[in-house]
């Protein structure tokens, strides 16, 4: 069989990816369409100390490409979403449902990165092929207004009365096109949209947004600058580790453990908001350093983390001596290590089952690079005990990063004046960064184009996208009742799936 | 040691009896510093990412319901403007601080119209809340109600898994288009009469989100973009559905929800 030069070179492309992930993770797939030139694809992969682009065009005009995801099942949904923003079909994909757009064929798609206006398009959720159901099995769907103050999700559960064989994951309801709002902002409104891409994560999203920019701009922010954000980050992580277990003591109607996660949560992000006026850390971190000098002195920040954290560990240890609690995680959701490895599992998710690719140690950025490593422990059981037990162990561990963390900045003398703008060196970028940071549900990164410093492209890949999908695999032997129990202990939000 | 001998220190705020420290403190929203007489600079307005600033002669005009609250003009121009607390209001334009001349009068029926219709819900309300569009930080500070801290239970205020309990639909979000229909379904199966709030500058304005493809400016956008919002989501009682109340913030505090909710049972103005 002679091939097309377009074949040539996606199969060059493709077995490079192959030959790399011997060695490396999978951590991105996304397109872009340029204005004029051909539509481009971008694998990312992680390694050591590193995350890098792969890149292949699609010339104008073709309208498909073979699936990576047939040899690399862990790009299933990336090629998904692809296929929704670009049209662009992945022959041989194990299952191309609409994920994030479903539209009716004759629709424009939104093309990211052409940078010109498109009309509205409203989701068509009969353009989702409905499946062909077993002998006797119903779907009951959960959301997309779900029972209770939940982001707006749809899972539709597929029973015979009592276990889950298949669910259904609907994101699409709450689709922004923010990668299409990226474009032609300057970066340090890009910053402010990165912190609402996933707005529990704020601090995370606007560190790898910074990152990808400091990496084209080749700017290295201060030490002291560097410290503070390590001090954000890791409270953000406390934060959200604490809404797990509420989540998950809630779940098992453990109404105390509700109320003390629940003003414990509230404690700490007050005391972000003390910090830098945002609860949730926006506006501290911006190109080239941070936005502000913390409006309370990283020592009394310290203690007050401290008194806060004493009363957290009391309640942990207790609760993880709650047999009624226990019994419900035990077991519930496992996440087979062979497919955490395979998928790359990312975060706490990941390290519960056996696989920890932090970029906190294995990519350090920030500060990190000259701190001490804490690697999470848990039972190692892949269960949603397991996934908390991490948790547990991560606050510990923050609360370490944040103390040594002060202590740099001790260490610093006083900064002289207000932090400055945008450094001159990042105002007229041109060119692609990328950049990622350890989010708390997990590894975050951004691919950020530029043009004279205009974004002309920007591609969030949140932890929360790459993890949903493995909620398909966690349901063996698990009943309904376990489903809350396995939404909580995986601590994702949709608004970082759905973009 | 057992759960029940924990947290038995009162954790709880007393607000809206008595003041709050942290209420009263906390910077949820922006407010121009009137100097009469001096000129402003024309290139202030263009410091916001949302276009939330504007001048009229020798005034600055801050729309709350334009605001994220990036704090840059804060940083920026120290003297011109300040920190307030947010006051969630009963008329949209009531959110453009200082307010504009013309409010005054439309205001006023909007109150009474208001409290017509939420004369039965002073003591006791159930909230439905719908996510359209947010970026998830907004469902945490609405669940931040429920701890001990803001613990609405003592007001007479609840939760509702359904719509058809529901006195009050609390939505955040920017009206992300995939919600248009769930939303408009929610509205259809909820009971009249019905109290709507926009909670959270995306709510009420897409905030830095909008405009995209995937976008309507908010909530109030997306219930009148929807097909059957003079009919089906029309109430019994012959009114449109429409935004009630409209609550600034990005994300908006605990307490600027509290405030809203107090405002749809008539407890406070
Ligand atoms: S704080 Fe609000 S008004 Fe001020 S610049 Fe930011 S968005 Fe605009």
């Amino acid at each position: 069989m002679t091939l097309t030069p377009l074949t040539a070179d996606i199969a060059v492309w493709r077995t490079n990816i192959l030959d790399r992930l011997a060695s490396n993770r999978f951590a991105s797939l996304f397109a872009t369409a340029p204005p004029e030139s051909d539509l481009r694809l971008t694998a990312l992969l992680a390694s050591a100390g590193s995350i890098d682009a792969i890149d292949v065009a699609v010339p104008r005009g073709s309208t498909s490409y073979p699936a990576l995801s047939a040899v690399v099942p862990a790009a299933s949904w990336y090629e998904r979403k692809i296929h929704d923003l670009f049209g662009l079909e992945p022959l041989g994909h194990p299952r191309l449902d609409p994920l994030i757009l479903p539209l009716r064929e004759a629709q424009p798609r939104p093309l990211p990165g052409q940078r010109s206006a498109i009309p509205p398009l409203t989701p068509d959720e009969a353009a989702i092929p409905s499946r062909v159901l077993g002998h006797g099995v119903f779907t009951i769907p959960h959301g997309p207004v779900r029972s209770g103050v939940y982001e707006s999700v749809e899972y539709l559960v597929e029973t015979p009365g009592e276990d889950i064989p298949y669910v259904g994951i609907r994101v699409f309801a709450k689709h922004r096109g923010i990668e299409r709002r990226f474009e032609d902002l300057d970066v340090s409104d890009g910053v402010l949209l990165a912190e609402r891409v996933e707005g529990i994560a704020s601090v995370a999203h606007a560190l790898a947004f910074c990152h990808a920019v400091e990496d084209l701009a080749g700017v290295i922010p201060s030490p002291r600058d560097r410290s503070v954000r390590v001090i954000f980050a890791e409270l953000e992580r406390i934060a959200n580790h604490l809404d797990v277990a509420l989540k998950l003591a809630d779940a098992a109607g453990l109404a105390v453990a509700v109320s003390r996660f629940g003003y414990h949560k509230e404690r700490i992000l007050r005391l972000i908001g003390a910090a830098c006026g945002s609860r949730f850390g926006r506006g501290v971190v911006v190109p080239g350093g941070i936005g502000c000098e913390p409006a309370i002195s990283p020592n009394a920040l310290l203690t007050r983390l401290d008194d806060i954290l004493r009363e957290v560990f009391a309640d942990a240890d207790l609760l993880m001596q709650t047999p009624s609690f226990l019994d419900r995680l035990r077991g519930t959701g496992p996440l087979d290590p062979a497919l955490a490895r395979r998928h790359g599992a990312l975060g706490p998710i990941g390290r519960a089952s056996g696989f920890d690719d932090d970029d906190r140690w294995h990519r350090p950025y920030d500060e990190y690079s000259d701190l001490p490593q804490f690697p999470a422990v848990s039972s190692g059981s892949g269960d949603a005990l397991a996934r908390l037990e991490i948790r547990w162990s991560e606050i510990r561990s923050s609360a370490e990063l944040i103390r040594q963390a002060v202590a740099h900045i001790a260490a610093l003398s006083a900064p002289t004046a207000e932090p400055a703008d945008v450094p001159a060196a990042i105002d007229r970028i041109s060119g692609r960064g990328i950049g990622w940071a350890e989010a708390p549900q997990g590894e975050v990164v951004y691919v950020v184009e530029c043009d004279d410093g205009r974004i002309s492209r920007c591609a969030p890949r949140s932890a929360s996208f790459h993890n949903l999908v493995l909620f398909h695999d966690v349901f063996a032997g698990d009943i309904l009742t376990d489903f809350p129990f396995i939404e909580a202990s995986f601590g994702l939000s949709i608004a970082g799936v759905a973009l | 040691m057992p759960w029940f001998t924990r947290g038995r220190r009162r954790v709880t705020s007393r607000w809206p009896a008595h003041p709050d420290s942290y209420r009263d403190t906390f910077p949820g929203a922006v407010t121009p510093i009137d100097r009469p007489g001096e000129a402003v600079p024309a290139e202030i307005p263009a410091v916001c990412p949302t276009g939330a600033i504007s001048r009229d002669g020798d005034r600055l005009h801050v729309d709350q319901g334009r605001c994220i609250l990036c704090h840059r003009c804060v940083r920026q121009y120290p003297e011109r403007f300040r920190f307030t607390i947010p006051a969630p209001a009963a008329h949209r334009d009531l959110l453009v601080v200082p307010a504009l001349p013309e409010t005054d009068d439309a205001l006023a029926a909007v109150r009474a119209e208001l409290a017509r219709r939420t004369r039965l819900l002073r003591r006791s309300i159930h909230v439905r809340h719908v996510d359209a569009g947010s970026d998830g930080a907004d469902e945490w500070e609405v669940l931040a109600l429920l701890n001990p801290v803001y613990d609405i239970h003592r007001l007479g205020i609840f939760f509702t898994a359904s719509p058809r309990h529901a006195d009050v639909l609390l939505v955040t979000g920017v009206g992300s288009r995939g919600m248009a229909a769930p939303l408009a379904r929610t509205l259809q199966a909820a009971p009249r009469p019905l109290v709507v709030i926009a909670a959270g500058t995306d709510a009420i304005s897409g905030g830095l989100v909008h405009p995209t493809y995937a976008t309507s400016g908010g909530i109030g956008d997306l219930i009148a973009a929807t097909p059957d919002s003079a009919g089906a989501t029309g109430a019994a009682d012959g009114d449109p559905v429409r935004v009630d109340i409209w609550v600034p913030g990005s994300p908006p505090t605990p307490f600027a929800l509290l405030h809203a909710l107090l405002l749809a049972m008539g407890r406070l103005q």
